[in-house]
């Protein structure tokens, strides 16, 4: 039987919601969000971009499935904390070679389960992603009043600058698989697994760069091209990598970036970004390509977003040309991906390597590749653009 | 794109009779589609030959046809509507098949009319497997290893490639019909010999065994811009080796990873691309082994399916009505999401609850057949649940059945750990049961899984409902921690009153005093992402409810639950159309129903839907949670068959106030000694009869009314039980087959009446409001009385009845209506025999009939009877235009003559042996569902309804004639003119001797049980048969005993697919229609009659 240890889940706005003990126990604290994949709790629980972050599933089982080395998108579990409704006794799948609640323990992630689930996504979603803690073993004979002020005191997530620590601490090289076409330099912010391999399978090398790596070593590797990955955080308080990314477009190396890696071209191109009330965070979200007309479902995972026009072209305010908005969210009009047309970037706010989620979108690896090895043989700006764009598909 | 503007008429083919494989999921998707593309401000057309579907309705088309679906008549239609589209992937395998047949006709071509929905081209890549199998390997995935045969022998060959078992398929069949397992070569050529003449292309597929594996299927949605959808993921809790039809199915699939899970989206993206079904939907079905992982695609269907049912009641995404958009153009990403109003379709459902589906069989109608699942589907229905976890859900889900012994018990073990391994090992109805039970006598998981190979998580799950009970059993206190958990896991307050040893009712009362209700949450496509706007609920012991407060005079409406066999699709119609009218007269209208292939649990029907399992403890928390707000004015009951029916007394004695006819006045029907009291008073007969609640007393009443008498419990819907019997012996032996099953006891007590021979049964549907009385119907039975009426073909308005009959029909029935105090609908059967009219039973509910009556006479019954519930007269409804001023007891000379016909499932059992169960017809009801032929004369009418049930009767062959002493007389006239009509005439020696003193001339034939002669010149009939040089069968039963000879008959008839009469009635029907059949069929639709109706007037 599960266990029946209590804990609770408190919100900032003093909403406690009793469930039981799961994964380790005592106290984690960060904010609380929710995600709406039914299938990849693993590849969410170790996606860097969840630092920081209370993960509820809405899905009810998690864990049927175990766990196992393949499917983790970093070293480790990133999430603060867990929330899921009927964590699962027994582990189903040939590949599995333990447990979630292994992973969850081992990792010292602090868990709680048995809680209406649906209730506080419910809850999130009128009022927005909000401060949370989860408090089992010794920490929940804790007091409300001592628990709440805890949540209270927590760092807000907006303002937050999470890179340092999900950023690897030294650089490291993944060589191209097949046939090698150049290399790309992949600045790692939270950068998944996944990623780094569809970027290899394209036939680059790809080297990792830790987030403190400066403009000059950045040039000085002579890249292909630039990446900027995934991650958590406030991209408002990323000036630094935005204005490392400024310098390195000013070098005239083409672009690509992933999620963070769009906000921070779109902070970089001189255009704000903002926090959305609760977030993209799941695997089912459609997105219209403005140029084809075509609607991929795609793997989103965002809690902030690119505030540019979403119609006609306009000048980068930053003095990069001439820039659109290539993708927009069909459930909200959430700017969804960023393309420039002056200069070799774009960039999108999902997650074309999925994991987890749909592979729809996994052509934009394809464009990537296509553009930097278009520059390679000289193509005029016009034919690099329509790679870019997608007419050429 | 925005909507195709060449499209100004599009002709939807619907799916014709319910049949197993085929069933009111159809009635669904067709509806929707008719709407949306009414919406769209395109002309409907429509044909469908079954008149019980809410699609028939002549308000959801602008020309409604009932006539067979053959692309002969459909021509007829193309020639008359000249519509510019037809739209065939909604009406199952049915629609599609005409399409093909259209296209191969030229008839598409001639008449310039385009296929939307698919092209022939993709039905053609999805439904021929070699194509398909090509198409798969193309895409990169991988299939089964196969071969294809056209003949026995070369199956036969093949297998000693693939090895035994190996599976057979026929092409282009539905349900999986034909198809099964061959464990040894004298399987596969019995299978392979079938499935051959089930294809209508001669082929079947020979495939590599994947038995054990698991089974999954994925909803997608593809529009012309290539944007694709995966709706919804099914998994299949049996694994492969079991039709998923029949099959325990949960969504979203539950044991998968992400990897796993987007390797068979891609597939199925890539598949569904391939085949090039690029408006409309399609399903795939996918084997996995659990050991590596390898994935191989079973089959898809290029058009909406039964399961596109189940997910879009699971999901709240309605692939039929979107199909039907993508058809005339439209893009996914134009189209809302009709939940959140604001969010578009094209995005993937994800859930935050669990849905189980699970069938229902109707085996206890084929004693005779063999109840091992197989890959031919054999449930008749099904019922949804959806919890917050899957124990929640698939206890709802087993309870939902309504079928003793089909949830989880805890009762003293009847049988060892290996007995019930052992019996675990073969999939039948039930084996979840079992394994549970297995669980209980000391299997582990492990074993469990061997024995059935049903993922372990699954196994698990069934330990963990078994430690749920013991901690049940075992907690000191009935207490809120003991009731949470319990509810946590779906355990009803019945299962719990079990386990503690109390009362079902006195646990419901600690449960409420301690405050432990559900709460209802929302099916909204978005796991709360997004607000939902549509209240479509389920119920769930969690922390927030999600019922917004309504200050509106509600009526709760009981739908009926599952369809299974005498109880289906009509009362589906008839709780549908009540929710239309109360909503129309300004009620808030609150479905609650567990059947997720119906209309009524369509969210778009109600303006509340429950989708809860029909038990009392769920039905009164439903309405608890309604009482919150606003003012319950009443649940209807009458509408929804026996189940609906079964809560009244419950509910009632629960302060829940009944609409209609008070549970009393039901009791007063039901109740034999207060019904005969009724009777008297109204100098009314019924049959000799009597009532027992054992052996001794049946014997005891029936040797005094005298043999033969028909006998039937209480409390029964579609002649469950009910049997003819002819001497004592026989009185035990049925008594010996019933034991056991609870039906019969001092509470429910045997009836026994005198049976009525060579008596004309008719039929009545009318309405009752206190005051007046309102025929609907009166329906003349063609088979003689005996045969249960849900079998029988009727014909509406009578053909042989004269008026003074009609009379004394109608006094009858404005007196039991009285007498029961009926407020609403009735309907009532009697027999007329020797001029003496009998009252055979009263019920006062909606019928089977009701939805008949209404497309034959357009008067609209379930309608009129839910105004009367909450307290319109007739004369209003008269006066508002709802009834027609002249009620349906007198319909003028010109009026069009519309017969009923039933469709049997005979062909889908076999027994142990691989023998078809007999096809004879009795007071039982066997028939699935129903088709209607509608004309201006009976023979022309009948004839459509042959053609619309068994594909039409042959004009011109041999026809074979057995009978029993009984009958002979009446053969005489019917053979002479099968003569003729140019018949040659075929008959066992006792009847050729009367042919032949008759005049006719009539060839011998040697019986079945005689044998064929040594020498092989003299074949048996049965041999005849199987040789096909028998074109119609007439054999009717003698007696009691020596059926044998009969059953073989029968049996071949049916394997061969050939015309068989079992009654002299059925017989002169056809024959008289002969004639018209050769002509051909004119067609007229719905709208058309009643225009002409109305023109009489």
């Amino acid at each position: 039987m599960i266990s029946t240890e209590p804990a609770v889940l408190v919100l900032e706005d003093g909403k406690r919601y009793a469930g039981r003990a799961y994964g380790a126990r005592g106290r984690t604290l960060g904010e609380a969000v929710f995600a709406t994949g039914m299938t990849g709790y693993q590849e969410t629980l170790s996606d860097p971009s969840y630092a920081g972050q209370i993960v509820l599933q809405t899905a009810p089982h998690i864990g049927n499935t175990g766990t196992n080395d393949d499917d983790l998108e970093s070293a480790k579990i990133w999430v603060a904390g867990y929330v899921v409704r009927d964590p699962s006794r027994m582990v189903s799948n040939f590949r599995a070679t333990r447990s979630l609640d292994d992973d969850l323990v081992s990792g010292g992630i602090v868990g709680i389960s048995g809680v209406d689930t649906r209730a506080i996504t419910r809850h999130l979603r009128s009022l927005g992603a909000m401060r949370a803690g989860i408090f089992s073993g010794d920490d929940f004979e804790l007091s409300d009043s001592e628990q709440l002020a805890i949540v209270r005191d927590a760092e807000d997530m907006a303002g937050r600058n999470l890179s340092k620590e999900v950023s690897t601490p030294e650089r490291y090289t993944i060589d191209a698989v097949g046939e090698r076409i150049g290399s790309v330099a992949v600045l790692d912010l939270g950068v998944k697994t996944s990623t780094l391999r569809y970027l290899a399978q394209r036939g680059f090398d790809v080297v990792v760069l830790p987030e403190s790596v400066t403009t000059e070593e950045v040039v000085a590797l002579e890249p292909s091209a630039l990446f900027y990955s995934n991650g958590p955080g406030d991209p408002e308080a990323s000036e630094r990598h935005v204005q490392l990314l400024r310098d390195v477009l000013a070098e005239k190396i083409p672009y690509f970036g992933i999620c963070f890696g769009n906000q921070l071209l779109g902070r970089a191109l001189g255009f704000g970004t903002y926090k959305l009330p609760f977030g993209h965070r799941g695997i089912n979200q459609p997105v219209l390509d403005k140029t084809t007309g075509r609607v991929e479902i795609t793997s989103q995972n965002h809690g902030f977003a690119v505030d540019a026009p979403r119609e006609g072209v306009v000048d980068s305010p930053a003095g990069f040309g001439r820039v659109e908005v290539s993708h927009l969210s069909l459930n909200d009009n959430v700017v969804e991906g960023i393309r420039c047309l002056d200069i070799d970037a774009f960039s999108v706010q999902y997650h074309p390597e999925a994991a987890a989620g749909p592979h729809d979108s996994m052509y934009l690896f394809d464009r990537f590749r296509d553009m930097v090895l278009a520059i390679d043989k000289g193509e005029p700006q016009t034919e690099i653009h329509s790679i870019i764009d997608g007419k050429n598909q | 794109m925005p909507r195709r503007e060449d499209i100004k008429s599009v002709l939807v083919i619907g799916s014709g009779p319910i049949v197993i494989g085929q069933a009111c999921e159809f009635d669904y998707s067709g509806t929707q589609a008719c709407r949306v593309l009414r919406e769209e401000g395109v002309r409907v057309i429509l044909v469908n030959s079954n008149p019980a579907t809410i699609m028939t309705d002549p308000d959801f088309a602008d020309a409604t046809y009932i006539e067979p679906i053959t692309w002969q008549v459909i021509e007829t239609i193309i020639a008359k509507e000249k519509p510019d589209a037809i739209l065939p992937t909604l009406g199952g395998q049915t629609a599609l098949n005409a399409a093909i047949d259209l296209h191969k006709h030229g008839i598409l071509e001639k008449y310039d009319v385009e296929l939307i929905g698919a092209s022939f081209e993709a039905i053609n890549k999805g439904e021929d497997r070699q194509i398909f199998k090509q198409l798969v390997l193309d895409a990169g995935a991988d299939v089964a290893r196969s071969h294809i045969a056209h003949t026995v022998e070369e199956a036969v060959e093949f297998a000693l490639d693939l090895g035994y078992p190996l599976v057979v398929r026929p092409s282009f069949t539905m349900g999986g019909l034909g198809s099964g397992f061959a464990y040894t070569e004298t399987e596969l050529r019995r299978i392979v010999g079938d499935g051959l003449h089930q294809s209508p292309t001669t082929e079947v597929l020979l495939e590599e065994s994947i038995l054990g594996w698991k089974e999954y299927e994925l909803e997608l949605m593809r529009d012309t811009a290539d944007n694709t959808v995966v709706v919804c993921s099914i998994e299949n809790v049996d694994p492969v080796g079991v039709h998923t039809g029949d099959s325990i199915t949960v969504a979203p699939a539950l044991t998968l990873t992400d990897r796993e899970y987007q390797n068979m989206r891609n597939i199925g993206i890539d598949i569904i691309r391939a085949v090039g079904v690029d408006t409309g939907g399609c399903n795939i079905q996918f084997a996995i082994d659990p050991a590596n992982g390898r994935v191989i695609v079973i089959e898809m269907n290029p058009r909406v399916s039964r399961s596109s049912a189940l997910a879009s009641k699971a999901t709240g995404f309605p692939i039929a009505k979107i199909a039907a958009k993508l058809a005339i153009g439209y893009h996914l990403d134009e189209i809302p999401n009709d939940i959140t109003k604001v969010t578009p379709a094209s995005f993937e459902p994800t859930l935050d609850y669990v849905v189980v589906k699970v069938p229902r069989f109707a085996f206890e109608k084929f004693p005779a057949a063999d109840t091992t699942l197989t890959t031919t589907m054999k449930s008749v229905g099904e019922a949804m649940a959806i919890g917050r976890n899957y124990t929640q859900a698939l206890q709802k889900a087993l309870r939902s059945l309504e079928k003793r012994g089909s949830s989880f018990h805890w009762e003293p073990l009847d049988a060892s750990k290996d007995e019930l391994l052992a019996l675990a090992s073969v999939p039948t109805d039930g084996r979840i049961v079992t394994v549970q039970q297995a669980l209980r006598a000391g299997a582990t998981a492990e074993e469990a899984f061997e024995a059935t190979k049903i993922d372990p998580w699954f196994i698990d799950q069934i330990v963990l409902i078994n430690e749920v009970a013991e901690a049940i059993a075992s907690s000191e206190n009935a207490d809120t921690n003991m009731f949470l958990l319990a509810k946590e896991h779906g355990f009803s307050d019945a299962q719990i009153a079990a386990l503690r040893g109390f009362g079902e009712k006195e646990v419901r009362e600690v449960r409420h005093i301690l405050g432990v209700r559900p709460v209802f949450k929302t099916v909204d496509t978005c796991a709360g992402e997004f607000p939902a706007l549509t209240p479509y609920h389920y119920s769930s012991y969690d922390q927030e409810t999600e019922v917004e407060p309504s200050e509106r005079r509600k009526v709760v409406i009981l739908g009926s639950g599952p369809n299974r066999i005498g109880q289906g699709v009509e009362f589906d119609y008839s709780c549908v159309h009540a929710s239309f009218a109360l909503s129309d007269a300004g009620f808030e209208t609150i479905m609650i129903n567990c059947n997720p292939e119906t209309v009524s649990t369509d969210y778009d029907t109600s303006d509340r839907l429950y989708f809860e399992p029909l038990t009392l403890e769920d039905v009164l928390e439903v309405i608890h949670a309604e009482s919150q707000s606003g003012e319950l004015v009443g649940v209807v009951v009458q509408l929804g068959g026996q189940t609906a029916l079964g809560l009244a007394k419950g509910l009632k004695a629960a302060g829940v106030p009944i609409l209609g006819t008070t549970p009393e006045a039901i009791d007063l029907a039901e109740e034999r000694g207060l019904f005969s009291k009724i009777l008297d008073d109204a100098n009314l007969l019924a049959p000799k009869n009597g009532t027992a609640s054992d052996f001794t007393g049946a014997v005891t009443i029936a040797e005094d009314i005298g043999y033969p008498v028909l006998v039937r419990p209480s409390y029964v819907l579609g002649g469950r039980g009910m049997e003819i019997v002819y001497d004592s012996p026989s009185l035990e032996d049925y008594f010996s087959r019933m034991a056991g099953q609870g039906i019969i006891d001092p509470s429910h007590p045997l009836l026994v009446d005198r049976f009525l021979d060579d008596a004309i049964e008719i039929d009545v549907d009318a309405l009752y409001d206190g005051h007046e009385l309102y025929v609907g119907g009166i329906m003349e039975h063609i088979e003689e009385a005996g045969i249960h009426s849900g079998d029988s073909s009727c014909t509406l308005p009578p053909v042989t009845l004269g008026r003074e009959v009609i009379d004394r029909v109608r006094i009858a029935t404005l007196a039991i209506a009285q007498g029961i105090g009926v407020q609403g609908l009735l309907n009532v059967q009697f027999a007329i025999g020797q001029g003496i009219l009998y009252v055979l039973e009263a019920n006062p509910r909606a019928s089977r009939t009701v939805p008949f009556v209404a497309k034959a006479l357009g008067i609209p019954l379930a309608k009129a009877a839910s105004r009367i519930m909450v307290g319109s007269t007739i004369a209003e409804l008269k006066d508002e235009g709802m009834l027609p001023v002249v009620d349906g007891s007198i319909v003028p000379m010109d009026s069009p003559i519309a017969v009923k016909e039933a469709v049997l499932p005979f062909k889908r059992f076999r027994t142990k042996d691989g023998l078809i169960v007999d096809s004879l017809l009795g007071p039982e009801m066997r028939s699935t569902g129903e088709v209607m032929g509608i004309d201006r004369d009976f023979p022309r009418a009948f004839a459509k309804s042959q053609e619309a049930a068994y594909g039409g009767l042959p004009t011109s062959g041999t026809v074979f004639v057995s009978v029993s002493d009984r009958d002979k007389r009446a053969i005489v006239l019917p053979v002479l003119r099968l003569l003729e009509l140019g018949f040659d005439i075929l008959a066992t020696a006792g009847t050729a001797e009367v042919l032949n003193r008759n005049g006719i001339t009539a060839r011998i034939v040697r019986k079945y049980s005689e044998g064929a002669s040594t020498d092989g010149d003299e074949p048996t009939v049965v041999d005849l048969i199987n040789r096909n040089e028998v074109d119609i069968v007439v054999n009717t039963p003698s007696g009691s005993s020596a059926r044998a000879d009969g059953y073989e008959i029968r049996a071949a008839a049916v394997a061969a697919d050939k015309p068989l009469f079992t009654t002299i009635a059925q017989l002169g029907a056809a024959v008289a229609s002969f004639e018209a059949t050769r002509e051909g069929f004119d067609v007229s639709s719905l709208q058309e009659y009643a225009i002409a109706r109305a023109g009489r007037l």
